[in-house]
């Protein structure tokens, strides 16, 4: 059998055969990415909170981007017992420093990172938060201790306005 | 008897055969040679499309009704429960129904496990039926999310989040499937349109499901091939039909006590409460029918093996013609085989119930020991016990063990043959 030749008709199948996948691609791509995030949902990407009323050892449970964020005001005691974790102790080691800059103010998503539940406040074996679905358990630092979680609770990107008001997003 | 041979009588009939040779596949239908000795656990073929047409007519009504928007979803529901004419009837036979569903499929497919009906040269009709059964999950689930109550939005936000267990690229594809940063307004018209879309892709599967089943023709309670048509097979009408129809009768009794008498209690209370982002409900769980898939979620200690192993047990059934390695395809020739059998069929109801209990303590335990064993039975025992297994003797023709005193009864008998098995 004589050795394949290149013709000027092969190259016509390749160029046109790229030219198609080109617009095939060019046409799914948008009835792909019409179901990622649209602009109104990406518009209320920041939430003021207020907090002057908070005293000591409270939580409470905002709504920041259709997701609840956990703010607590931690005692004394809460922040000396998150702080003298152990790092080796942890599952996701990270210190108590990094995860709140002021140590009184814990600001995290309050979604558990297993599936997504919301864990329940002051319950579990750690003091800190039980998530019911499928038994995570979080310290006082929203770190995970026990149970499927992979990662602690998130930090979300978050700024002291002022003394009293905490800007989420 | 053969389509070949059919000529429709009228001659309007022939034109349009002739055209259109819709007459001929009615004729087949009709005709179809189907074996004697089927039982009734062969009966469910008929009400599960009984089953799928009830689930399409109802939704097609309850659509007409229903808003598909965060703020109104829930309020339209009990709209249709409360304002609609007979709307309570509808959603009633539409939520059990899919329970309905769930409970006839589960028959058809332990059904098959049984009498070897997934074996060649019937793996193409058995893989395509796990293909029905994952759509008809999916299309559960996104159902159960259109209510929009507190089981619907965590139900939906903690399945979506199985995606995020996917290294590298699971946070993107979760926040694609939401349309957003939660489930939300997006996600639930989205889920809307695919609920909506899959049951005619359904559709259209049966459709093939029951072709390819009409190329070898059915498997039958002894399992062995039958020459067709002959004094093996009566015709699909009206000996099958009636049977089926009889059997849907029975059937629908059991679906109008649930409607009737007790529409709830395959639901849970906390679907009555509208959906809130901000509290979980204290137990989630999901429908029965899903339950012990949920159980082996729940029993893996690790998020991305958890799911892993979840997809594995509904996947692995795909390879079961190939993983069951024996020859004789009905349990009631393999002795060993029938007593494993019935150890998996209470393995899956242990698995269902604990995936329905708190993932704690001995229920934990249980839930373990049970999803270890689905593995082992699929991936250890049914390997080995194809070469291990003493066969009993396969009788040669489904009239044999009827008639008793054939001519062929003293070969049937003869170890020699049995030998041969092994």
């Amino acid at each position: 059998m004589s050795e394949k030749k290149t013709e000027r008709r092969d190259f016509l199948f390749t160029a046109t055969a790229a030219v198609g996948a080109v617009g095939v691609g060019a046409t799914v791509w948008p009835m792909i990415d019409q179901m990622n995030p649209d602009a109104s949902v990406k518009a209320l990407a920041s939430t003021e909170v207020d907090v002057s009323s908070m005293n000591p050892g409270k939580t409470i449970t905002v709504l920041w981007r259709g997701k609840p964020v956990f703010i607590r005001r931690r005692t004394p005691e809460e922040i000396d017992e998150a702080r003298a974790v152990k790092l080796d102790d942890l599952k996701h080691p990270e210190k108590d420093e990094d995860r709140a800059k002021n140590p009184e103010w814990l600001v995290m998503l309050g979604v558990c990172t297993h599936l997504g539940c919301v864990p329940l406040d002051q319950k579990g074996d750690y003091n800190g938060w039980f998530c019911p679905c499928h038994g995570s358990h979080y310290d006082i630092s929203g770190r995970i201790r026990k149970g499927p979680a992979p990662t602690n609770m998130e930090i979300p990107k978050y700024e002291f306005v002022n003394a009293n008001t905490i800007k989420i997003g | 008897m053969s389509d070949h041979e059919y000529t429709p009588k009228s001659n309007f009939g022939k034109w349009f055969n002739d055209r259109l040779p819709l007459l001929t596949l009615a004729n087949h239908l009709t005709d179809y040679p189907t074996p004697k000795n089927l039982n009734y656990w062969w009966t469910f073929g008929g009400i599960l499309t009984f089953c799928l047409v009830t689930q399409i007519v109802t939704g097609l009504v309850l659509a007409m009704h229903y808003i598909a928007h965060a703020d109104m979803a829930f309020d339209s529901v009990e709209h249709i429960m409360r304002d609609v004419n007979y709307g309570w009837l509808i959603r009633y036979i539409h939520a059990n129904g899919a329970s309905m569903f769930f409970l006839a499929v589960y028959i058809h497919i332990f059904r098959s496990l049984f009498y070897g009906s997934y074996k060649a040269p019937r793996e193409i009709i058995w893989i395509i039926g796990i293909i029905i059964y994952l759509l008809m999950m999916a299309a559960a689930f996104m159902g159960y999310v259109l209510p929009w109550g507190q089981m619907s939005f965590w139900g939906a936000t903690v399945i979506t989040n199985l995606f995020s267990a996917i290294p590298l690229v699971g946070e993107g594809i979760v926040t694609w499937l939401w349309g957003g940063y939660s489930v939300d307004n997006p996600t639930l018209t989205r889920f809307f349109t695919l609920h909506y879309l899959i049951p005619f892709l359904i559709l259209g599967l049966v459709v093939l499901h029951i072709w390819a089943l009409h190329v070898p023709g059915n498997n039958n309670p002894i399992g062995i091939d039958v020459k067709k048509p002959s004094k093996d097979t009566v015709p699909f009408h009206p000996y099958i039909v009636i049977k089926d129809a009889f059997a849907l009768l029975m059937f629908m009794i059991v679906f109008a006590f649930f409607v009737f008498y007790t529409p709830n209690i395959l639901g849970h209370a906390d679907n009555y409460i509208e959906a809130n982002p901000l509290v979980t409900p204290a137990h989630i769980v999901p429908e029965w029918y899903l339950l012990p898939f949920y159980a082996i979620l729940r029993s893996v200690p690790d998020k991305l093996m958890g799911v892993i192993a979840m997809l594995s047990a509904i996947f692995i059934l795909a390879a079961l013609p190939w993983l069951d390695t024996s020859k004789i395809r009905s349990a009631v020739f393999r002795p060993l085989y029938r007593q494993f059998y019935w150890i998996l069929v209470a393995d899956v109801l242990i698995l269902g119930y604990v995936g329905a209990m708190p993932a704690e303590g001995l229920y934990l335990l249980i839930a373990r020991v049970a999803t270890a064993y689905y593995f082992l039975h699929f991936l250890v025992i049914l390997p080995i016990l194809g070469f291990k297994e003493r066969t009993l003797p396969v009788p040669l023709s489904i009239t044999e063990p009827v008639l008793g005193g054939s001519s062929n009864l003293a070969v049937a008998r003869d170890d020699s043959r049995l030998e041969k098995l092994k």
